[in-house]
This record gives structure tokens, sequence and C-alpha cells, in this order.
């Protein structure tokens, strides 16, 4: 479980290139920056209001001022810049993020992505997550590529959508997935599973690209 | 110059059941928990809360923070936000019906107050089209992209928060503090200040401050850090 986070969170982190304004969201897709490829630098943003997000503050040395997007104390940056809400949110949805790396409950053939709302579950809110899948010019779904064996990825999501045509890539303990015009398209397969087995825990169809490559992370 | 200077009690006086209150911060970080508390002991009823989230619930080791005040002193019937995962009292209110909720994303929420503020009839958002935010909302068509009309939030009373004001309300707030107290500050009709420290005017290079003591009606001096 532990390891496949950690493949996953490997995988996307090679899709960040030099430079990149990110946003990541809480929990897998945090574990990302640990994974960054040398000699790619990447600004993280928090929403609730800076760039130069950096890791956990250590127990003891908190600063109380200093919190993420999930109310965790956190450090910073040298580089850092801290800014108020409306400003926070110019930078997500007016397409200044290069990428933003969410989790999912579904994502569609389509792009469309469903992750903040379960019919009558308690409702959380849906936060950031809207404007982030909206404005970051590219779009990362970092999940399990299952519930427990029930599709996440489907021809078209059941649960009320966060948003429409937004997503470009999934990426799963079992593959990389690119979202086309024409549908999903499998770019790379883990070598723990068989086309088969991909295919089988996917509830759409899968285009499997001609270059079909094996999923590498370390 | 007028003196802005209040108690956290002198400033919710006309504070009234039924009214439209803004309270600053995230997760109650940037919220002046001084002003809830003097807002929890006027007891005011009925009160629509318009905030990023329903701030947090008490604990075992500590009480209740920021909205999280207002919420499990029962005060709140409406509450406008982005995200109440974190309370479980408010989760519980909507379940049981005393508590209205309605979910706005954190950025439609944050430029909707600074439209309330900055004189706008509104803001056209691509954020949420085709999703239940959507929802009771014109969609307008602009150069063939879809965008949601999000109409302005105004208020009552603004409770906000600052690291530094000086007596005629000039202030800043530290670090991830600011949130929504910068577009807060313009939105309301009656604008608390909570800070920390209280400085005379001159005392800190003007330059200091991010937002100007002209939108603030009343400060109260006397916040303190959240002790962990």
């Amino acid at each position: 479980m532990a390891d496949i986070k950690h493949r996953i969170a490997k995988r996307v982190a090679q899709e960040f290139k030099d430079g990149y304004v990110a946003n990541l969201g809480i929990g897998l897709p945090t574990l990302v920056s640990n994974y960054l490829p040398e000699g790619v630098d990447v600004i993280l943003q928090s929403e609730n209001g800076f760039t130069g997000i950096s890791g956990a503050a250590e127990p003891g040395k908190e600063d109380v001022d200093v919190i993420n997007a999930g109310a965790g104390y956190v450090t910073y940056e040298k580089r850092a810049c801290f800014f108020d809400s409306a400003l926070s949110f110019a930078i997500i949805r007016g397409g200044h993020l290069d990428a933003t790396v969410l989790g999912a409950m579904e994502v569609d053939e389509k792009g469309n992505l469903a992750n903040w709302i379960v019919p009558g579950k308690m409702v959380a809110g849906m936060g950031g997550a809207m404007d982030l899948v909206t404005g970051a010019k590219k779009v990362i779904i970092a999940m399990q590529h299952t519930q427990k064996g029930a599709h996440k990825i489907l021809k078209e999501c059941t649960l009320p959508y966060t948003a429409l045509n937004v997503v470009d890539l999934i990426v799963t303990e079992m593959g990389v997935m690119e979202v086309t015009e024409d549908g999903i398209v499998l770019k790379e397969l883990h070598p723990d599973f068989s086309l088969d087995d991909i295919k089988a825990a996917t509830g759409c169809e899968l285009i499997i690209s001609k270059d079909l490559k094996p999923m590498e992370v370390e | 110059m007028v003196d802005k200077i209040k108690t956290a009690d002198e400033a919710v006086k006309d504070l009234k059941d039924g009214m439209t209150i803004m309270v600053g911060g995230f997760m109650a970080c940037g919220s002046p928990e001084n002003l809830m508390d003097a807002i929890v002991r006027k007891g005011v009823k009925n009160l629509t809360v318009i905030g990023n989230d329903g701030g947090m619930p008490p604990t075992e080791n500590s009480s209740a923070r920021g909205i999280g005040k207002l919420v499990a002193a029962g005060l709140v019937s409406r509450l406008i936000a982005s995200h109440v995962g974190l309370n479980p009292q408010v989760g519980e209110g909507m379940m049981c019906g005393k508590l209205g909720c309605d979910l706005i994303p954190q950025g439609t929420l944050a430029e909707a107050i600074r439209a309330g503020g900055a004189g706008l009839g509104g803001i056209l958002t691509p954020t949420g089209v085709g999703t239940i935010a959507a929802e009771g909302r014109e969609i307008i068509e602009v150069d063939g992209k879809k965008y949601i009309l999000e109409k302005p939030l105004k208020a009552d009373f603004a409770f906000i928060r600052a690291t530094h004001a000086d007596k005629f309300g000039n202030f800043m707030s530290a670090k991830s503090t600011k949130t929504f107290n910068y577009v807060m500050a313009m939105a309301a009709e009656t604008v608390v200040l909570g800070t920390e420290q209280l400085h005379e005017v001159g005392e800190l290079d003007a330059d200091l401050y991010h937002m100007p003591g002209t939108f603030v009606t009343y400060i109260v001096g006397g916040e303190i850090k959240w002790q962990i």
C-alpha cells in the first residue's frame, strides 16, 4: 500500500519540468515533491496563500502562522512569498500554475473528474479543487487504479463532477494514461501487471499506445 | 483622528440576531479569536457566516477555534464556505437541519467577496461550470467560453485579524494568516480588526502595512498567537 503510493508519486514526479509552478493536493500528491528528478527545480504553491511551501514542520518548531491547505504546520523556502486568498486563486485560476496533482474518486474517458462529493455521505466541500483543475495548465490525477476492486476510471463518472474535460494524465500503480480526444490512451504499463489486468481494472475502453512502454520507477 | 480602539465586547455591541458576518482566516489560521469569543459572549442567534470553512471544533485539549467557536455555541444558522470537512460539528448541524450550508469553490468565494467590496456587480468564473456549483446561477458566454455569474457577497460585519496594525487601522497579516482578511476588510458595513500588535501611527514605516485603515471601523488589540 505504502509502496504503491510511493510508486505513483515517483512516476508523477517525472512529469515535472524545471521551473514548474505546481500545486500538490494533500495526501499522496504531496509525496511527489520527495521524488523530483535531479536538476528539476519546482516551486510549490499552497492555496491558502503562498508560493514556496516546503515540508512538514518539526514538532516543537512550528510557526503557527504557516499552515498548508490541510491545516498542517509546514515550513517554507527562503524564496517563499505570502499573499491573500484572492491573489492565491488568481495564480490558480489565471493559468499561472503549470501543474496540479490531485486524487480522484472517479475519472472518465472525457477527462471529467469527480473527487469531492458522495451523495448521502457527509459533505466536506470542494475547497480549492474545482479552481485548481479548471486553472492549472496540466491536471495530473494520482490515485490507486481501483477502489478495492471497484472501477474508478469509467466511461462516464457516476458521482457529481468537480469539473468537465480537465484531466490530462492519470497515474496509478498499474500504469500511466493520457486523456485524449479519442479516449484514454495507455502509455505505460507497470511490469507487475498484464494488459488483461489493467483492462479488467478499468471501466472504459483503454486505447493501447503504439509505443507502449513499461512504467519505470526505481 | 477618530478613536477606533475598542474592547472586543464594545466592538460587537451593534451585532444583532440574523445578521450576516464575514470571518477571516483559513481553518482558523488568521481568525480573530478574541472577536469570536465576544460574539459568543453576546450570544446573538441565527447568524449567516461567510468564511473559508467551519473553523476547528473543540477537542480534548483545546477550545474550538475561529468560526468553530460560533458553530459550537449554536449561533450559526447558515454558513457560506468552501470546505467544512475539518469541523464535524458543521456536518452534524447540516444532517439535523439546524445549519444550512452553501458550498462555494474557494477561489469563487474570494472573488465574490472582493467583488462585494470593490463595487462590482459580480464575477465571471469558469470554475464550477457543469457542476453543482453552477446550480441556480446564470451562465454567461464570453468569446465562446462559458462562465458562471457569481454575485457579490457583502456583510453587516467583517471580523478580521492582523499581526501588525496602527491606531488608524492600517494593517498587515503575517505569512499564511492573510487568507480572506484583506478582501473581507472591503466588503462589510462594519469592519472589526483584531490585532496582535497595536502600534502608534508612524511608529512603523507606512510601507509595512498592506491594507489601509480607511476600511477599518474598530480596532481591538490583544490577539495572541495560537498556542499549540
